[in-house]
Protein backbone atom coordinates (compact mmCIF):
# COMPACT_ATOMS: atom_id res chain seq x y z
CA UNK A 1 0.00 0.00 0.00
CA UNK A 2 3.09 2.60 0.96
CA UNK A 3 3.85 1.57 -3.01
CA UNK A 4 0.50 2.97 -3.81
CA UNK A 5 0.30 5.88 -1.91
CA UNK A 6 3.89 6.56 -3.21
CA UNK A 7 2.97 6.89 -6.64
CA UNK A 8 -0.84 8.17 -6.17
CA UNK A 9 1.70 11.61 -4.14
CA UNK A 10 3.73 11.27 -7.23
CA UNK A 11 0.85 11.68 -9.80
CA UNK A 12 -0.79 14.65 -7.70
CA UNK A 13 2.67 16.62 -7.23
CA UNK A 14 3.37 16.16 -10.85
CA UNK A 15 -0.13 17.58 -11.70
CA UNK A 16 0.95 20.39 -9.37
CA UNK A 17 4.23 21.14 -9.97
CA UNK A 18 3.58 21.30 -13.93
CA UNK A 19 0.79 24.05 -13.02
CA UNK A 20 -2.14 21.88 -13.87
CA UNK A 21 -3.67 22.76 -10.84
CA UNK A 22 -2.97 26.04 -11.04
CA UNK A 23 -4.02 27.19 -14.33
CA UNK A 24 -7.46 25.20 -13.99
CA UNK A 25 -7.91 26.76 -10.58
CA UNK A 26 -7.47 30.40 -11.99
CA UNK A 27 -10.03 29.72 -15.25
CA UNK A 28 -12.56 27.89 -12.83
CA UNK A 29 -12.69 30.85 -10.58
CA UNK A 30 -13.02 33.04 -12.97
CA UNK A 31 -15.67 31.50 -14.83
CA UNK A 32 -17.34 30.98 -11.56
CA UNK A 33 -17.32 34.69 -11.23
CA UNK A 34 -18.92 35.48 -14.11
CA UNK A 35 -21.38 33.35 -14.12
CA UNK A 36 -22.10 33.78 -10.98
CA UNK A 37 -22.53 37.93 -11.99
CA UNK A 38 -24.54 36.16 -14.53
CA UNK A 39 -27.11 34.38 -11.92
CA UNK A 40 -27.57 37.52 -10.18
CA UNK A 41 -28.56 39.37 -12.59
CA UNK A 42 -31.88 37.29 -13.56
CA UNK A 43 -33.52 38.60 -10.55
CA UNK A 44 -33.44 42.26 -11.74
CA UNK A 45 -35.19 41.51 -15.29
CA UNK A 46 -38.39 43.78 -15.70
CA UNK A 47 -41.40 41.82 -14.70
CA UNK A 48 -39.87 38.74 -13.63
CA UNK A 49 -41.75 36.97 -10.82
CA UNK A 50 -39.71 34.40 -8.12
CA UNK A 51 -41.18 31.63 -10.11
CA UNK A 52 -39.70 32.23 -12.96
CA UNK A 53 -36.15 33.03 -11.50
CA UNK A 54 -36.47 29.54 -9.98
CA UNK A 55 -36.86 27.79 -12.83
CA UNK A 56 -34.52 29.99 -15.18
CA UNK A 57 -32.39 29.07 -12.45
CA UNK A 58 -32.71 25.48 -12.39
CA UNK A 59 -32.47 25.09 -15.94
CA UNK A 60 -29.49 27.32 -16.10
CA UNK A 61 -27.83 25.28 -12.86
CA UNK A 62 -28.23 22.21 -15.13
CA UNK A 63 -26.20 23.74 -18.35
CA UNK A 64 -23.76 24.85 -16.33
CA UNK A 65 -23.11 20.99 -14.60
CA UNK A 66 -22.95 20.01 -18.15
CA UNK A 67 -20.24 22.67 -18.74
CA UNK A 68 -18.52 21.44 -15.48
CA UNK A 69 -19.19 18.01 -16.31
CA UNK A 70 -17.54 17.99 -19.93
CA UNK A 71 -14.29 20.05 -18.86
CA UNK A 72 -14.06 17.10 -16.10
CA UNK A 73 -14.48 14.98 -19.07
CA UNK A 74 -11.96 16.35 -21.66
CA UNK A 75 -9.42 17.24 -18.61
CA UNK A 76 -9.51 13.29 -17.03
CA UNK A 77 -9.10 11.99 -20.69
CA UNK A 78 -6.15 14.40 -21.12
CA UNK A 79 -4.32 13.75 -18.31
CA UNK A 80 -5.37 9.78 -18.20
CA UNK A 81 -4.24 8.76 -21.40
CA UNK A 82 -0.59 10.13 -21.51
CA UNK A 83 0.34 8.43 -17.94
CA UNK A 84 1.10 5.27 -18.14
CA UNK A 85 1.92 5.36 -22.27
CA UNK A 86 4.24 8.66 -21.61
CA UNK A 87 5.93 6.60 -18.79
CA UNK A 88 6.91 3.68 -20.88
CA UNK A 89 8.15 5.77 -24.00
CA UNK A 90 9.81 8.58 -21.67
CA UNK A 91 11.60 5.51 -20.28
CA UNK A 92 10.67 6.84 -16.57
CA UNK A 93 8.73 3.30 -16.30
CA UNK A 94 11.99 1.89 -16.97
CA UNK A 95 13.79 3.25 -14.67
CA UNK A 96 11.09 2.93 -11.43
CA UNK A 97 9.97 -0.93 -12.27
CA UNK A 98 12.87 -2.49 -11.56
CA UNK A 99 12.29 -1.13 -7.95
CA UNK A 100 10.65 -3.14 -5.39
CA UNK A 101 7.30 -2.11 -6.79
CA UNK A 102 4.82 -4.31 -8.65
CA UNK A 103 3.19 -3.04 -11.88
CA UNK A 104 -0.42 -3.08 -10.43
CA UNK A 105 1.12 -0.87 -7.61
CA UNK A 106 2.00 1.94 -10.28
CA UNK A 107 -1.13 1.97 -12.15
CA UNK A 108 -3.44 1.65 -8.56
CA UNK A 109 -1.09 4.52 -8.02
CA UNK A 110 -1.71 6.67 -10.72
CA UNK A 111 -5.51 5.53 -10.60
CA UNK A 112 -5.89 6.58 -6.94
CA UNK A 113 -4.43 10.12 -7.47
CA UNK A 114 -6.04 10.86 -11.11
CA UNK A 115 -9.03 9.61 -9.04
CA UNK A 116 -8.12 12.09 -5.88
CA UNK A 117 -8.00 15.05 -8.18
CA UNK A 118 -10.63 14.67 -10.32
CA UNK A 119 -13.06 14.14 -7.16
CA UNK A 120 -11.23 17.46 -5.55
CA UNK A 121 -11.81 19.30 -9.15
CA UNK A 122 -15.60 18.47 -9.22
CA UNK A 123 -16.32 19.06 -5.51
CA UNK A 124 -14.46 22.33 -5.65
CA UNK A 125 -15.78 23.71 -8.65
CA UNK A 126 -19.14 22.64 -7.88
CA UNK A 127 -19.54 23.64 -4.89
CA UNK A 128 -18.11 27.17 -5.14
CA UNK A 129 -20.65 27.48 -8.68
CA UNK A 130 -23.52 26.19 -6.29
CA UNK A 131 -22.22 28.86 -3.69
CA UNK A 132 -22.47 31.75 -6.74
CA UNK A 133 -25.68 30.41 -7.87
CA UNK A 134 -27.26 30.31 -4.68
CA UNK A 135 -26.06 34.59 -3.89
CA UNK A 136 -27.14 35.39 -7.21
CA UNK A 137 -30.99 34.07 -7.18
CA UNK A 138 -31.51 32.44 -3.60
CA UNK A 139 -31.47 29.15 -6.08
CA UNK A 140 -30.39 26.13 -3.94
CA UNK A 141 -30.90 22.81 -6.50
CA UNK A 142 -32.73 19.62 -4.24
CA UNK A 143 -29.82 17.61 -3.65
CA UNK A 144 -26.08 19.33 -4.95
CA UNK A 145 -24.23 16.83 -2.77
CA UNK A 146 -25.62 14.18 -4.79
CA UNK A 147 -25.26 15.25 -8.59
CA UNK A 148 -21.94 16.17 -7.60
CA UNK A 149 -20.65 12.73 -6.62
CA UNK A 150 -22.51 11.93 -10.13
CA UNK A 151 -20.54 14.61 -11.81
CA UNK A 152 -17.41 13.71 -10.23
CA UNK A 153 -18.58 9.82 -11.12
CA UNK A 154 -18.65 10.30 -14.49
CA UNK A 155 -15.22 11.79 -14.73
CA UNK A 156 -13.81 8.68 -12.77
CA UNK A 157 -15.12 6.97 -14.90
CA UNK A 158 -13.63 8.53 -18.24
CA UNK A 159 -10.55 8.21 -16.37
CA UNK A 160 -10.15 4.49 -15.71
CA UNK A 161 -11.10 4.27 -19.53
CA UNK A 162 -7.93 6.29 -20.91
CA UNK A 163 -5.82 4.76 -18.30
CA UNK A 164 -6.71 1.67 -19.59
CA UNK A 165 -6.16 2.43 -23.13
CA UNK A 166 -2.67 3.82 -21.56
CA UNK A 167 -1.65 0.85 -21.00
CA UNK A 168 -1.17 -0.25 -24.53
CA UNK A 169 -1.81 2.85 -26.49
CA UNK A 170 0.19 5.90 -27.71
CA UNK A 171 -1.64 8.74 -25.65
CA UNK A 172 -2.91 10.47 -28.36
CA UNK A 173 -4.77 7.49 -29.17
CA UNK A 174 -5.98 6.39 -26.25
CA UNK A 175 -7.17 10.16 -25.18
CA UNK A 176 -8.72 10.41 -28.93
CA UNK A 177 -10.51 7.01 -28.27
CA UNK A 178 -12.00 8.04 -24.83
CA UNK A 179 -13.09 11.06 -26.09
CA UNK A 180 -14.60 9.08 -29.44
CA UNK A 181 -16.34 6.87 -26.98
CA UNK A 182 -17.71 9.93 -24.97
CA UNK A 183 -19.09 11.52 -27.22
CA UNK A 184 -20.76 8.17 -28.85
CA UNK A 185 -22.07 7.00 -25.28
CA UNK A 186 -23.83 11.02 -25.06
CA UNK A 187 -25.52 10.58 -28.38
CA UNK A 188 -26.29 7.12 -27.14
CA UNK A 189 -28.16 8.64 -24.17
CA UNK A 190 -30.07 10.84 -26.31
CA UNK A 191 -31.69 7.83 -28.77
CA UNK A 192 -32.59 5.99 -25.76
CA UNK A 193 -34.73 8.54 -24.64
CA UNK A 194 -36.35 9.12 -28.12
CA UNK A 195 -36.53 5.09 -28.21
CA UNK A 196 -38.50 5.39 -24.90
CA UNK A 197 -40.60 8.24 -25.88
CA UNK A 198 -41.81 6.86 -29.07
CA UNK A 199 -41.58 3.19 -27.87
CA UNK A 200 -39.11 2.31 -30.49
CA UNK A 201 -37.44 -0.96 -29.37
CA UNK A 202 -34.63 -0.52 -31.67
CA UNK A 203 -33.67 2.58 -30.90
CA UNK A 204 -34.37 1.78 -26.98
CA UNK A 205 -32.20 -1.41 -27.48
CA UNK A 206 -29.16 0.92 -28.77
CA UNK A 207 -29.53 3.18 -26.67
CA UNK A 208 -29.62 0.86 -23.59
CA UNK A 209 -26.62 -0.60 -25.00
CA UNK A 210 -24.32 2.03 -25.17
CA UNK A 211 -25.40 3.18 -21.65
CA UNK A 212 -24.28 -0.20 -20.19
CA UNK A 213 -21.47 -0.35 -22.42
CA UNK A 214 -19.87 3.33 -21.77
CA UNK A 215 -21.25 4.57 -18.42
CA UNK A 216 -20.97 8.73 -18.41
CA UNK A 217 -23.81 9.47 -20.24
CA UNK A 218 -25.84 7.23 -17.38
CA UNK A 219 -24.11 9.41 -14.65
CA UNK A 220 -24.73 12.59 -16.53
CA UNK A 221 -27.86 11.53 -16.12
CA UNK A 222 -27.83 10.61 -12.44
CA UNK A 223 -26.54 14.02 -11.65
CA UNK A 224 -29.29 16.06 -14.02
CA UNK A 225 -31.99 14.43 -11.55
CA UNK A 226 -30.51 15.74 -8.29
CA UNK A 227 -30.52 19.05 -10.00
CA UNK A 228 -34.61 19.19 -10.68
CA UNK A 229 -36.60 20.89 -7.97
CA UNK A 230 -40.15 19.30 -8.23
CA UNK A 231 -42.26 21.87 -10.26
CA UNK A 232 -39.79 21.01 -12.85
CA UNK A 233 -40.21 17.54 -12.73
CA UNK A 234 -43.98 17.61 -12.57
CA UNK A 235 -44.24 20.00 -15.42
CA UNK A 236 -42.34 17.96 -17.39
CA UNK A 237 -44.31 14.92 -17.03
CA UNK A 238 -47.43 16.99 -18.61
CA UNK A 239 -45.71 18.01 -21.21
CA UNK A 240 -44.59 14.42 -22.27
CA UNK A 241 -43.35 13.81 -25.69
CA UNK A 242 -41.81 17.14 -25.84
CA UNK A 243 -39.46 16.33 -23.09
CA UNK A 244 -38.00 13.51 -25.95
CA UNK A 245 -34.37 13.51 -26.63
CA UNK A 246 -33.94 16.69 -24.46
CA UNK A 247 -30.13 15.70 -22.84
CA UNK A 248 -30.38 17.81 -20.03
CA UNK A 249 -33.77 16.40 -18.73
CA UNK A 250 -33.79 12.64 -16.46
CA UNK A 251 -37.44 12.08 -14.91
CA UNK A 252 -35.94 9.63 -12.40
CA UNK A 253 -33.32 8.58 -10.52
CA UNK A 254 -30.61 5.95 -11.72
CA UNK A 255 -31.79 2.30 -10.66
CA UNK A 256 -29.79 0.83 -8.34
CA UNK A 257 -28.94 -1.91 -10.24
CA UNK A 258 -27.38 0.28 -12.36
CA UNK A 259 -25.40 1.55 -10.16
CA UNK A 260 -24.25 -1.91 -9.08
CA UNK A 261 -23.04 -2.22 -13.21
CA UNK A 262 -21.21 1.36 -13.33
CA UNK A 263 -19.44 -0.48 -9.65
CA UNK A 264 -19.18 -3.73 -11.94
CA UNK A 265 -17.67 -2.00 -15.03
CA UNK A 266 -15.84 0.39 -13.07
CA UNK A 267 -13.73 -2.86 -11.29
CA UNK A 268 -13.89 -4.81 -14.56
CA UNK A 269 -11.90 -2.24 -16.55
CA UNK A 270 -9.40 -1.33 -13.35
CA UNK A 271 -8.69 -5.08 -13.72
CA UNK A 272 -8.34 -5.26 -17.15
CA UNK A 273 -5.89 -2.47 -16.67
CA UNK A 274 -4.05 -4.40 -14.17
CA UNK A 275 -3.67 -7.50 -16.71
CA UNK A 276 -3.04 -5.54 -19.41
CA UNK A 277 -0.06 -3.43 -18.27
CA UNK A 278 1.29 -6.62 -16.15
CA UNK A 279 1.77 -9.27 -19.23
CA UNK A 280 3.23 -5.79 -21.36
CA UNK A 281 7.03 -6.07 -22.63
CA UNK A 282 8.55 -2.50 -21.85
CA UNK B 1 22.61 -26.00 -12.96
CA UNK B 2 20.13 -26.34 -10.37
CA UNK B 3 18.87 -22.87 -8.19
CA UNK B 4 20.68 -23.75 -5.34
CA UNK B 5 24.05 -23.14 -7.04
CA UNK B 6 22.24 -20.51 -8.73
CA UNK B 7 22.34 -18.69 -4.77
CA UNK B 8 26.14 -18.22 -5.06
CA UNK B 9 26.32 -16.56 -8.09
CA UNK B 10 24.99 -12.57 -8.96
CA UNK B 11 23.45 -14.01 -12.14
CA UNK B 12 22.45 -16.95 -13.76
CA UNK B 13 20.30 -17.97 -16.86
CA UNK B 14 19.77 -20.98 -18.45
CA UNK B 15 18.49 -21.05 -22.14
CA UNK B 16 16.85 -17.62 -21.67
CA UNK B 17 15.38 -16.77 -24.53
CA UNK B 18 12.98 -13.87 -25.82
CA UNK B 19 10.85 -13.22 -29.27
CA UNK B 20 9.34 -10.57 -30.20
CA UNK B 21 6.59 -11.69 -32.93
CA UNK B 22 8.98 -13.04 -34.96
CA UNK B 23 12.18 -11.39 -34.26
CA UNK B 24 14.77 -13.19 -32.07
CA UNK B 25 16.08 -11.07 -29.63
CA UNK B 26 18.09 -13.34 -27.57
CA UNK B 27 18.19 -16.78 -28.51
CA UNK B 28 18.96 -19.39 -25.56
CA UNK B 29 21.41 -17.20 -23.13
CA UNK B 30 23.14 -19.62 -21.09
CA UNK B 31 25.59 -17.71 -18.74
CA UNK B 32 26.85 -16.95 -14.85
CA UNK B 33 28.03 -13.59 -14.02
CA UNK B 34 30.35 -14.30 -10.01
CA UNK B 35 29.61 -12.52 -7.24
CA UNK B 36 31.73 -9.21 -7.02
CA UNK B 37 33.13 -9.52 -10.48
CA UNK B 38 32.66 -7.37 -13.29
CA UNK B 39 30.90 -9.08 -16.43
CA UNK B 40 31.32 -7.62 -19.96
CA UNK B 41 28.60 -8.30 -22.37
CA UNK B 42 29.66 -7.00 -25.77
CA UNK B 43 27.92 -6.98 -29.00
CA UNK B 44 27.03 -5.03 -31.73
CA UNK B 45 23.76 -2.65 -32.04
CA UNK B 46 20.80 -4.81 -31.85
CA UNK B 47 22.94 -8.26 -30.88
CA UNK B 48 20.36 -8.65 -28.05
CA UNK B 49 22.02 -6.75 -24.79
CA UNK B 50 19.22 -4.80 -23.77
CA UNK B 51 16.74 -8.05 -24.23
CA UNK B 52 18.70 -9.82 -21.64
CA UNK B 53 18.79 -7.00 -19.14
CA UNK B 54 15.44 -6.27 -19.37
CA UNK B 55 14.42 -9.42 -18.78
CA UNK B 56 17.23 -9.87 -15.93
CA UNK B 57 15.09 -7.02 -14.16
CA UNK B 58 11.78 -8.33 -15.47
CA UNK B 59 11.00 -5.29 -17.61
CA UNK B 60 10.28 -8.25 -20.21
CA UNK B 61 9.08 -11.23 -19.79
CA UNK B 62 11.28 -14.58 -21.40
CA UNK B 63 9.47 -16.67 -24.19
CA UNK B 64 11.78 -19.17 -22.77
CA UNK B 65 14.49 -20.84 -20.76
CA UNK B 66 14.66 -19.51 -16.76
CA UNK B 67 16.90 -17.02 -14.94
CA UNK B 68 17.99 -15.79 -11.41
CA UNK B 69 19.11 -12.80 -10.05
CA UNK B 70 21.05 -12.97 -6.79
CA UNK B 71 19.76 -16.35 -6.25
CA UNK B 72 16.04 -15.99 -7.02
CA UNK B 73 14.23 -16.27 -9.97
CA UNK B 74 14.21 -13.27 -12.48
CA UNK B 75 11.33 -10.60 -11.69
CA UNK B 76 11.38 -11.68 -7.45
CA UNK B 77 10.26 -8.43 -5.80
CA UNK B 78 11.92 -8.84 -2.61
CA UNK B 79 15.49 -9.16 -4.21
CA UNK B 80 14.73 -5.92 -6.49
CA UNK B 81 16.20 -4.03 -3.01
CA UNK B 82 19.57 -5.34 -4.31
CA UNK B 83 19.93 -4.51 -7.16
CA UNK B 84 20.51 -1.11 -9.37
CA UNK B 85 19.76 -0.56 -13.04
CA UNK B 86 20.60 1.80 -15.41
CA UNK B 87 17.85 1.80 -18.38
CA UNK B 88 19.57 2.48 -21.75
CA UNK B 89 17.36 4.89 -23.19
CA UNK B 90 15.71 6.60 -20.55
CA UNK B 91 14.67 10.29 -18.54
CA UNK B 92 13.83 11.30 -15.65
CA UNK B 93 10.78 13.29 -14.24
CA UNK B 94 12.42 16.67 -15.42
CA UNK B 95 9.79 18.40 -13.20
CA UNK B 96 12.17 16.93 -9.94
CA UNK B 97 15.61 18.09 -9.29
CA UNK B 98 18.48 15.37 -8.75
CA UNK B 99 18.01 15.01 -5.25
CA UNK B 100 14.12 14.59 -5.64
CA UNK B 101 14.55 11.75 -8.33
CA UNK B 102 17.44 9.84 -5.82
CA UNK B 103 14.43 10.42 -2.64
CA UNK B 104 11.79 8.77 -4.92
CA UNK B 105 14.29 5.80 -5.73
CA UNK B 106 14.90 5.54 -1.93
CA UNK B 107 11.49 5.66 -1.09
CA UNK B 108 10.59 3.34 -3.93
CA UNK B 109 13.28 0.61 -2.60
CA UNK B 110 12.42 1.17 0.73
CA UNK B 111 15.00 2.22 2.40
CA UNK B 112 14.77 3.91 6.43
CA UNK B 113 13.99 6.83 5.77
CA UNK B 114 17.14 7.72 8.39
CA UNK B 115 19.27 6.74 5.44
CA UNK B 116 18.52 8.73 3.01
CA UNK B 117 20.04 12.12 3.34
CA UNK B 118 23.96 9.86 3.99
CA UNK B 119 22.94 7.38 0.80
CA UNK B 120 21.84 10.22 -1.53
CA UNK B 121 25.06 12.61 -1.13
CA UNK B 122 27.43 9.58 -1.52
CA UNK B 123 25.56 8.58 -4.94
CA UNK B 124 25.51 12.31 -6.03
CA UNK B 125 29.09 12.61 -4.77
CA UNK B 126 30.03 9.24 -6.62
CA UNK B 127 28.58 10.44 -9.97
CA UNK B 128 30.25 14.27 -9.43
CA UNK B 129 26.45 15.43 -9.37
CA UNK B 130 27.29 17.11 -5.95
CA UNK B 131 26.35 20.78 -7.14
CA UNK B 132 23.60 20.75 -8.80
CA UNK B 133 21.51 18.37 -6.30
CA UNK B 134 18.79 21.07 -6.54
CA UNK B 135 18.68 21.61 -10.00
CA UNK B 136 15.47 20.71 -11.93
CA UNK B 137 16.23 17.60 -14.14
CA UNK B 138 14.49 19.25 -17.16
CA UNK B 139 18.13 21.21 -17.30
CA UNK B 140 20.76 18.65 -17.65
CA UNK B 141 22.49 17.17 -20.80
CA UNK B 142 22.02 14.02 -21.51
CA UNK B 143 25.66 13.07 -19.74
CA UNK B 144 24.70 14.90 -16.34
CA UNK B 145 20.99 12.54 -17.10
CA UNK B 146 23.53 9.40 -17.42
CA UNK B 147 25.43 10.33 -14.50
CA UNK B 148 22.16 11.18 -12.48
CA UNK B 149 20.78 7.18 -13.76
CA UNK B 150 24.15 5.66 -12.54
CA UNK B 151 23.59 7.47 -9.19
CA UNK B 152 20.30 6.01 -9.02
CA UNK B 153 21.65 2.92 -9.98
CA UNK B 154 23.97 2.99 -6.84
CA UNK B 155 21.46 3.86 -4.08
CA UNK B 156 21.27 1.87 -1.29
CA UNK B 157 24.40 -0.12 -2.25
CA UNK B 158 23.25 -3.02 -4.32
CA UNK B 159 24.67 -6.19 -4.32
CA UNK B 160 24.51 -6.48 -8.63
CA UNK B 161 23.97 -3.32 -10.59
CA UNK B 162 23.15 -3.68 -14.30
CA UNK B 163 24.24 -0.99 -16.73
CA UNK B 164 23.05 -0.61 -20.03
CA UNK B 165 25.81 1.35 -22.40
CA UNK B 166 26.35 3.42 -18.96
CA UNK B 167 28.78 5.52 -21.38
CA UNK B 168 26.79 6.34 -24.28
CA UNK B 169 26.21 9.89 -23.75
CA UNK B 170 29.84 10.87 -22.16
CA UNK B 171 32.56 12.93 -23.28
CA UNK B 172 36.15 11.08 -22.50
CA UNK B 173 36.41 12.40 -18.62
CA UNK B 174 33.23 11.05 -17.62
CA UNK B 175 34.33 7.69 -20.08
CA UNK B 176 36.90 7.70 -17.08
CA UNK B 177 34.68 8.45 -14.36
CA UNK B 178 32.15 5.93 -15.17
CA UNK B 179 35.44 3.01 -15.25
CA UNK B 180 36.86 4.51 -11.74
CA UNK B 181 33.03 4.25 -10.07
CA UNK B 182 32.61 0.52 -11.98
CA UNK B 183 36.45 -0.37 -10.14
CA UNK B 184 34.55 1.25 -6.91
CA UNK B 185 32.14 -0.48 -6.55
CA UNK B 186 33.97 -4.29 -7.56
CA UNK B 187 36.03 -2.87 -4.55
CA UNK B 188 33.35 -3.26 -2.28
CA UNK B 189 32.16 -6.82 -3.81
CA UNK B 190 29.33 -5.43 -5.79
CA UNK B 191 29.00 -7.36 -9.08
CA UNK B 192 28.81 -5.15 -12.23
CA UNK B 193 27.13 -6.43 -15.48
CA UNK B 194 28.19 -4.26 -18.09
CA UNK B 195 26.61 -4.12 -21.80
CA UNK B 196 28.93 -2.19 -23.81
CA UNK B 197 29.17 -2.04 -28.02
CA UNK B 198 32.99 -0.17 -27.14
CA UNK B 199 34.94 -2.66 -26.59
CA UNK B 200 37.99 -0.87 -25.05
CA UNK B 201 35.55 0.06 -22.22
CA UNK B 202 34.80 -3.57 -21.77
CA UNK B 203 38.83 -4.58 -22.61
CA UNK B 204 39.86 -1.82 -19.83
CA UNK B 205 37.22 -2.68 -16.48
CA UNK B 206 35.84 -6.13 -17.44
CA UNK B 207 37.17 -9.52 -15.58
CA UNK B 208 34.95 -12.00 -17.78
CA UNK B 209 32.97 -11.50 -20.65
CA UNK B 210 30.71 -12.48 -23.05
CA UNK B 211 30.61 -11.41 -26.74
CA UNK B 212 27.08 -11.86 -28.52
CA UNK B 213 25.78 -11.35 -31.72
CA UNK B 214 22.13 -11.87 -33.05
CA UNK B 215 20.96 -12.93 -30.02
CA UNK B 216 23.26 -16.09 -28.99
CA UNK B 217 26.73 -15.89 -27.12
CA UNK B 218 29.82 -16.67 -29.64
CA UNK B 219 32.23 -16.44 -27.08
CA UNK B 220 32.43 -16.45 -23.60
CA UNK B 221 35.39 -16.40 -20.62
CA UNK B 222 38.39 -14.26 -19.97
CA UNK B 223 39.59 -11.69 -21.78
CA UNK B 224 42.66 -14.03 -22.15
CA UNK B 225 40.97 -16.94 -22.90
CA UNK B 226 38.69 -15.17 -25.47
CA UNK B 227 41.97 -13.33 -26.82
CA UNK B 228 43.81 -17.21 -27.00
CA UNK B 229 47.39 -17.64 -25.96
CA UNK B 230 48.97 -16.88 -29.73
CA UNK B 231 49.35 -13.78 -30.81
CA UNK B 232 50.99 -11.60 -33.73
CA UNK B 233 53.78 -10.51 -35.43
CA UNK B 234 54.47 -7.76 -37.70
CA UNK B 235 57.89 -7.46 -39.72
CA UNK B 236 58.72 -4.97 -41.94
CA UNK B 237 60.48 -7.05 -45.27
CA UNK B 238 62.23 -5.90 -48.30
CA UNK B 239 63.77 -7.87 -50.87
CA UNK B 240 62.46 -11.10 -50.23
CA UNK B 241 62.06 -12.59 -53.56
CA UNK B 242 58.45 -13.69 -55.01
CA UNK B 243 57.38 -17.08 -54.28
CA UNK B 244 59.34 -17.20 -50.88
CA UNK B 245 56.27 -16.02 -49.31
CA UNK B 246 54.88 -19.32 -49.63
CA UNK B 247 57.85 -20.81 -47.20
CA UNK B 248 56.66 -18.51 -44.98
CA UNK B 249 53.50 -20.12 -44.61
CA UNK B 250 54.13 -22.13 -41.98
CA UNK B 251 54.64 -19.65 -39.68
CA UNK B 252 51.07 -18.46 -39.27
CA UNK B 253 48.44 -16.49 -41.30
CA UNK B 254 50.30 -14.13 -43.80
CA UNK B 255 49.23 -10.79 -44.26
CA UNK B 256 50.82 -8.57 -46.58
CA UNK B 257 50.36 -4.37 -46.24
CA UNK B 258 53.34 -2.91 -48.66
CA UNK B 259 56.52 -3.69 -47.22
CA UNK B 260 54.65 -4.82 -43.75
CA UNK B 261 53.96 -8.40 -43.05
CA UNK B 262 51.61 -10.07 -40.35
CA UNK B 263 52.12 -13.59 -39.26
CA UNK B 264 49.11 -14.40 -36.90
CA UNK B 265 48.40 -17.36 -34.92
CA UNK B 266 52.08 -17.45 -34.12
CA UNK B 267 53.79 -18.75 -31.08
CA UNK B 268 56.11 -16.29 -29.85
CA UNK B 269 58.67 -18.43 -28.82
CA UNK B 270 59.45 -18.76 -32.81
CA UNK B 271 60.14 -15.37 -33.72
CA UNK B 272 63.87 -15.46 -33.44
CA UNK B 273 63.11 -18.74 -36.12
CA UNK B 274 61.16 -17.03 -38.18
CA UNK B 275 63.52 -13.49 -38.99
CA UNK B 276 66.35 -16.39 -39.67
CA UNK B 277 63.89 -18.17 -41.92
CA UNK B 278 63.42 -14.66 -43.74
CA UNK B 279 66.96 -13.46 -43.68
CA UNK B 280 68.14 -16.61 -45.42
CA UNK B 281 65.36 -16.45 -47.83
CA UNK B 282 67.59 -13.26 -48.44
CA UNK B 283 65.02 -10.35 -46.90
CA UNK B 284 66.43 -7.38 -45.14
CA UNK B 285 64.59 -7.27 -42.24
CA UNK B 286 64.05 -3.37 -40.49
CA UNK B 287 61.47 -3.92 -37.65
CA UNK B 288 59.72 -7.07 -35.69
CA UNK B 289 57.00 -5.88 -33.72
CA UNK B 290 55.25 -8.72 -31.62
CA UNK B 291 51.65 -7.41 -31.73
CA UNK B 292 49.35 -9.14 -28.86
CA UNK B 293 45.21 -9.26 -30.44
CA UNK B 294 43.70 -6.76 -29.19
CA UNK B 295 39.34 -7.71 -28.17
CA UNK B 296 38.40 -5.64 -31.88
CA UNK B 297 40.41 -8.05 -33.84
CA UNK B 298 38.91 -10.67 -32.04
CA UNK B 299 35.82 -9.35 -32.07
CA UNK B 300 35.52 -8.31 -35.49
CA UNK B 301 37.13 -12.15 -36.28
CA UNK B 302 34.26 -13.59 -34.24
CA UNK B 303 31.98 -11.99 -36.16
CA UNK B 304 32.83 -13.17 -39.44
CA UNK B 305 33.19 -16.46 -38.10
CA UNK B 306 29.70 -16.34 -37.18
CA UNK B 307 28.85 -15.24 -40.46
CA UNK B 308 30.39 -18.20 -42.67
N1 LIG C 1 10.07 -4.09 -27.92
C1 LIG C 1 10.57 -4.67 -29.02
N2 LIG C 1 9.75 -5.04 -30.02
C2 LIG C 1 10.23 -5.64 -31.13
N3 LIG C 1 11.53 -5.92 -31.34
C3 LIG C 1 12.40 -5.57 -30.39
C4 LIG C 1 11.98 -4.93 -29.18
N4 LIG C 1 13.06 -4.71 -28.42
C5 LIG C 1 14.11 -5.19 -29.11
N5 LIG C 1 13.73 -5.71 -30.30
C6 LIG C 1 14.61 -6.35 -31.30
O1 LIG C 1 15.41 -7.29 -30.64
C7 LIG C 1 16.74 -7.25 -31.14
C8 LIG C 1 17.72 -7.00 -30.02
O2 LIG C 1 17.57 -5.68 -29.55
P1 LIG C 1 18.37 -5.09 -28.32
O3 LIG C 1 18.29 -6.07 -27.20
O4 LIG C 1 17.86 -3.74 -28.05
O5 LIG C 1 19.85 -5.02 -28.87
P2 LIG C 1 21.14 -4.27 -28.30
O6 LIG C 1 20.81 -3.72 -26.96
O7 LIG C 1 22.18 -5.32 -28.26
O8 LIG C 1 21.49 -3.20 -29.27
C9 LIG C 1 16.76 -6.19 -32.23
O9 LIG C 1 16.61 -6.84 -33.47
C10 LIG C 1 15.56 -5.35 -31.91
O10 LIG C 1 15.04 -4.78 -33.08
MG1 LIG D 1 20.96 -1.85 -26.33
Amino acid sequence: MTQVLTIARLTILEASRRKLLLALGILTIVVIVLTSWGFSRLPTMNNVTPAEVRLAASQLTILMAFMFSGVLALGSTLVAAPSIASDIESGIALAILPRPIRRSQLLMGKWLGLALLVTLYAAGSGLLELLGIWLGTNYLPPNPVASIAFVAAEGIILMTLALLLSTRLAPMTGGVIALVLFFVAWIGGIALAIGITFDNETIKNIGIGSRLLIPTDGLWHGAIFYLEPSEVLAAARIAGRARAGNPFFADAPLPGIYLAWVVGWLVAIVGLANWSFAKRDL
Amino acid sequence: MEAADAASLAVHTQDLAKRYGKTVALSGLTMSVRRAEVFGFLGPNGAGKTTAVKLLVGLALPTAGQGWVLGAPIGDLQTRRRLGYLPELFRYQGWMTAREVLGLHCKLSGMARSEWTKEIDLALDMVGLADRADDKVEGFSKGMQQRLGLGVALLGRPELVLLDEPTSALDPVGRHDVREIIRQLKARGTAVFLNSHLLTEVEQICDRLAVVDHGRVIATGTMSQILGQDGAVRVRVTGLPAGSRAALGEFGTLEAEGEWLTFRGLNPDRVPQLVSEIVRQGGRVYAVEPRHETLEDRFLQLLKEQEQ
